[in-house]
């Protein structure tokens, strides 16, 4: 079974995504900011991270900067997963790294589009 | 209420060949929701009531189009686009000495699988260099290839079935949504067509994909439709269809295609003569 770490500070997001991706058949972690996130991909690295941006302590575009330097095996796919729609905010993502973005509002076919495309699922 | 539903599957099989199985009857009343709230009418048998008495040609063509199912994404079936860039148009390029290649999306819906398509051959710009590529995409409803040409999807449309990074690349964000570029639209040729009253250009399409459309359709209807795609192919054409739907058991315009799974093609030319070593065979 694929890990898939959740890195939101809304409980209800990451109670959303949990829903939606375990129904794919993924096993969920769950982070509240990207240091957070960061210390729980060092210590096992999931196959797939559902990244939020805006964040206390480390946003998400901080945490996907890190994430390149940081001491794991093999390097998590990172999904976007926020709402900044905008394509300025998308087009830094993608040039930072992420492998794909969700614009929020999001649903179950959404999410299993991307996984899909990222070859998770 | 039965009786409504009945008169509103009449009108839809007349325009459209397509039939309202009982499967599809629970989202008869949710589709026409916004049409009885519209024009002030309580529910489905004053509707059928209204419709019978006064032959509105305008709500006749806002009723079917609220009952088409107009559901589709890009990218639909991921596997059978690879297939297509993969295996298929290689086949179809290999015998095509006249660097043309004719697409046909039959049933296109909102555009979603001719943008599909349109975009796969852009992102293979080397390989497609200086062939003439002409994709065909017509569908009986005038408001979903209305909504196509315009090439505007909404936010969760482009987000199901696209990456991020052809959504960069071949969209840009427009006030309600996202916009597939001149590129493209200008690539695919958009038409309001009926299968059964084909209006669009005819010829041989070297790829022809009809996929989730027979569904709909009884057992004489979808003969008619392989029959007319089959007059709209050659040799070498490759047929495909949606997942569940099948050329097979309607006589024999089609068969299954010897390399590629799920497609068809027309039955090969059997000679009639054949001179071998054991005289000839009749």
């Amino acid at each position: 079974m694929k890990n898939c770490l959740v890195v939101d500070d809304s409980k209800v997001i990451r109670k959303v995504a949990r829903h939606i991706l375990e129904s794919l058949d993924l096993s969920v972690r769950e982070a509240v900011d990207g240091q957070d996130a960061l210390i729980q991909c060092e210590e096992s690295s999931p196959d797939v991270v559902l990244l939020d941006w805006n964040m206390p302590v480390m946003s998400g575009m901080e945490f996907l900067q890190a994430l390149s330097s940081a001491r794991i095996e093999t390097r998590p796919k990172v999904i976007f997963c926020t709402t900044e729609n905008g394509i300025g905010h998308i087009k830094a993502a993608v040039e930072a790294g992420a492998d794909e973005y969700v614009m929020k509002p999001f649903d179950r076919e959404t999410l299993e589009s991307k996984l899909a495309i990222v070859g998770v699922i | 209420m039965q009786r409504g539903i009945r008169v509103l599957s009449a009108l839809l099989e007349a325009r459209t060949g397509q039939v309202l199985s009982p499967e599809r009857g629970w989202r008869v009343e949710t589709a026409l929701k916004p049409i009885l709230r519209a024009h002030g009418l309580q529910d489905i048998g004053i509707l059928a009531a209204h419709l019978t008495r006064y032959r509105d040609p305008r709500l006749e063509i806002e009723v079917v189009d609220a009952l088409l199912n107009n559901e589709s994404s890009f990218f639909r079936d991921p596997q059978i686009f690879e297939m297509i860039r993969q295996q298929i148009l290689p086949h179809i390029r290999a015998r095509k000495q006249d660097r043309r290649l004719r697409v046909w999306s039959a049933g296109c819906s909102t555009g979603q699988e001719a943008y599909s398509l349109a975009i796969q051959l852009c992102n293979d710009v080397e390989v497609w260099d200086r062939w003439r590529v002409e994709i065909l995409a017509t569908d009986i409803s005038a408001t979903a290839i209305a909504r196509a040409r315009d090439g505007i999807f909404p936010q969760i449309d482009v987000q199901r079935g696209l990456s991020i990074n052809d959504l960069l690349k071949w969209f840009e964000p427009v006030a309600d949504g996202w916009r597939a570029s001149a590129q493209l639209r200008a690539m695919i040729d958009f038409r309001q067509d009926n299968l059964f009253n084909p209006r669009a250009p005819g010829g041989g399409y070297d790829l022809l994909l009809c996929r989730n459309v027979m569904l709909y359709f009884t057992q004489e209807r979808r003969q008619k439709v392989f029959d007319l795609l089959a007059r709209h192919s050659h040799d070498h054409s490759v047929l495909l269809l949606g997942a569940g739907e099948t050329a097979m058991g309607h006589g024999d315009p089609f068969v299954a295609h010897p390399e590629f799974r799920g497609a068809y093609r027309r039955p090969p030319v059997q000679p009639l003569y054949v001179d071998g070593p054991m005289g000839p065979a009749v």
